[in-house]
């Protein structure tokens, strides 16, 4: 296969000593900084994206790719150990989880976490490799119209399916979408949004809103919450699974992994959705029943791997459309443009060598991961011992070391220090992060493609729905934001599905833990 | 009223003595225990404070011990602080502590909760160590 041919050039570039090392720092700083609860594997990415400039771009993707598994690993690991899932998507792997642990499991549950998110990735990123050329291919034939269509259904997509309030996450949608017009306008070259700065002249750099609305905000949060009850962790050695583990989770892993890579590839927005699907579908299948609800092994298997493979999925539009998904491919894109790659349909085709390099890295990494944190386990647990105003001191640091090191301008600061409050004002009012960053990073491509449609036209409007694939896309569209609200104006006294969410506690990706915190002055 | 005795509580083998011994002076003394745990409250895991677990054998080692007894959790700046306060807000005739062996620099390096308590409280303070 030609793929395959490609991606073995991508691992003969990145398998060299000195690679693996840049592989080995990334998995343990991402590991790091995502074992804390409330930072996921996207602001791990974000703040630790700096620690890659000044690298060649393999080494960077390398590290990069290191640090993003290994930001979803930590993610796992406080789940289970604490019952405090960091984001959305481990809220499934959590409930079950925390259950084996307290049943002096924690070492299988981290094992099988571990073991199926490194066999999730293995297979996702396989599929990317076939998928994502296919898709780039055809996605090269599709006119500003559709391609428009396209940005507005991830949109929908992102914003309705996730969260509980719509509201709030339309909310934070136009917000991202208003950040995202700051600057010129490139055809007309007038200022927009500038206050009259010229700093703000140019589009916001990615980096800096993300850091800002991850870093600083969950800093701020945590300092305004400063002084909790301690969590009760659960002590764990090293984890490892025995033979009948072993046969109760290869099955869940591959269903997982299955449910998994189709969300992540259709921007349906995130990992929430196929984490749940998958956890009922394993409590459907599971064998003793019983045991659901109280520490089965299937409850974390399964999850853990739909959530890997989702991610993994999630690089198929990234890499072939240049489209976003999830906050975390919305901070790989932002990386990819810092050296100079352009995203978008031509992607695969213009810069072949480093999207192959960078899916072998995601290989590299995932193996890496599995070798190197496994044994690592009880170590990180540890890191939960340091006293918060330590942990953000260092957080803070590196979150302003990265604003500073984009464009070396002390007004960058100030521009994070105004997105963390931001933020933390999003976390107070329980509005999803995700639609923000999405607004923000899809605005700018969206008024491109609307500007390109209509100079084609003549500025005739009809341009946009000239295309049947768009006005399927819109229909498409239409339906995710109507068909929910029939269903509740039919069903008003029928609240949501009553089994299965009990674990689920906030709105958003990083604030759903604080909720149950008890809070201390 | 009982006088009490607090004692500085740790679920180590620290705070497991500095209980064993104000149980015993309870006894001599016809006093009340008031077993304090605290924290700072900062870091996501502290061990050194009780989790539910631990409080409940506590609690079933202090109730066997015919002695009155209470159990306090807080949270705080400064953990001595804490101590001290329920020192002075119970007027206590004594307060035990369960201390660790360290070295001059040690102490300087780590800082210490029984130092402070031993050079804040207005009470008679006993040190216990558990054996070697």
């Amino acid at each position: 296969m030609d793929n395959l041919g490609l991606l073995a050039d991508g691992l003969g570039a990145a398998l060299t000593p000195e690679n693996l090392m840049y592989a080995a720092i990334g998995v343990l700083l991402g590991t790091f900084v995502g074992v804390l609860p409330g930072i996921g594997p996207a602001m791990a990415v974000a703040l630790l994206l700096p620690v890659t400039f000044g690298l060649e771009p393999t080494q960077a993707f390398i590290m990069f790719a290191g640090i993003y598994y290994g930001g979803m690993y930590g993610g796992s690991t406080t789940s289970i150990l604490l019952n405090t899932p960091g984001e959305s998507s481990s809220v499934m792997t959590a409930i079950e989880g925390n259950k084996m642990a307290k049943k002096g499991r924690a070492a299988q549950a981290l094992a099988t976490a571990a073991i199926g998110s490194f066999i999730a990735g293995t297979i996702g990123t396989l599929l990317v490799v076939f998928f994502a050329p296919i898709l780039a291919d055809f996605a090269v034939t599709i006119g500003a119209p559709s391609f428009f269509a396209i940005i507005v259904l991830a949109m929908v997509l992102v914003t309705s399916l996730l969260g509980e309030s719509k509201l709030r996450g339309w909310i934070s949608l136009f917000l991202g979408l208003t950040f995202g017009l700051i600057g010129m306008d490139l055809n007309t070259g007038q200022p927009r949004l500038d206050f009259g700065r010229p700093e703000l002249g140019g589009r916001l750099d990615i980096v800096i809103v993300a850091v800002g609305i991850f870093a600083l905000g969950e800093a701020l949060w945590v300092a305004a919450h400063l002084r909790r009850k301690p969590l009760e962790i659960i002590p764990v050695g090293q984890p490892w699974m025995g033979k009948d583990d072993w046969g109760r989770s290869w099955k869940p892993w591959l269903r997982g992994t299955a449910i998994g890579f189709p969300f992540g590839a259709v921007p349906a927005g995130g990992a929430e959705t196929p984490t749940f699907l998958s956890y009922l579908l394993e409590r459907k299948l599971a064998k003793k029943k019983d045991e659901f609800g109280n520490g089965a092994i299937e409850g974390v298997a399964g999850p853990e791997a739909a959530n890997n493979a989702s991610a993994a999925g999630t690089f198929v539009p990234l890499l072939a459309m240049g489209i976003p998904v999830t906050a975390t491919s919305a901070v790989m894109l932002a990386a990819l443009t810092s050296y100079g790659i352009q995203p978008g349909p031509q992607l695969m085709t213009d810069h072949s060598d480093l999207v192959w390099t960078l899916l072998a890295s995601l290989l590299i990494g995932n193996a890496l991961l599995l070798v190197l944190n496994l044994p690592l386990a009880p170590l990180w647990a540890k890191l939960l011992s340091i006293p918060r105003p330590q942990l953000y001191a260092g957080i803070l640091f590196f979150a302003s070391l990265g604003a500073y090191a984009a464009s070396q301008r002390a007004f960058d600061i100030l521009l994070l220090l105004v997105f963390g409050l931001v933020g933390f004002m999003m976390r107070r009012f329980a509005f999803p992060v995700l639609p923000l960053i999405i607004g923000v990073i899809l605005g700018p491509l969206m008024e491109t493609r609307f500007r390109e449609a209509l100079a084609i036209s003549g500025g005739d409007l009809d341009a946009l729905w000239s295309e049947k694939l768009g006005v399927g896309l819109y229909v498409i569209a239409a339906l995710v934001i109507v068909v929910p609200l029939v269903l509740k104006a039919r069903r008003p006294s029928n609240p949501s599905d009553p089994d299965g969410t009990d674990g689920s506690t906030g709105p958003s990706d990083s604030d759903g833990s604080d909720n149950e915190k008890e809070l201390v002055h | 009223m009982k006088p009490t005795i607090v004692v500085g509580y740790s679920p180590d083998e620290f705070g497991a003595v500095g209980v064993e011994r104000a149980l015993e002076e309870a006894r001599l003394r016809d006093a009340r225990v008031l077993v304090v745990n605290a924290s700072r409250g900062d870091a996501y895991v502290d061990e050194h404070f009780a989790s539910t677990e631990q409080l409940r054998a506590l609690e079933e080692q202090l109730s066997s011990s015919g002695v009155d007894c209470e159990v306090r959790q807080s949270f705080g700046h400064d953990v001595a602080e804490q101590v001290l306060g329920v020192i002075e807000e119970t007027g206590a005739i004594l307060v035990v502590l369960g201390i660790r062996r360290r070295s001059p620099v040690g102490k300087l390096l780590m800082g210490s909760v029984a130092q402070k308590v031993l050079l804040g409280a207005e009470c008679a303070v006993l040190a216990v160590k558990p054996p070697r």
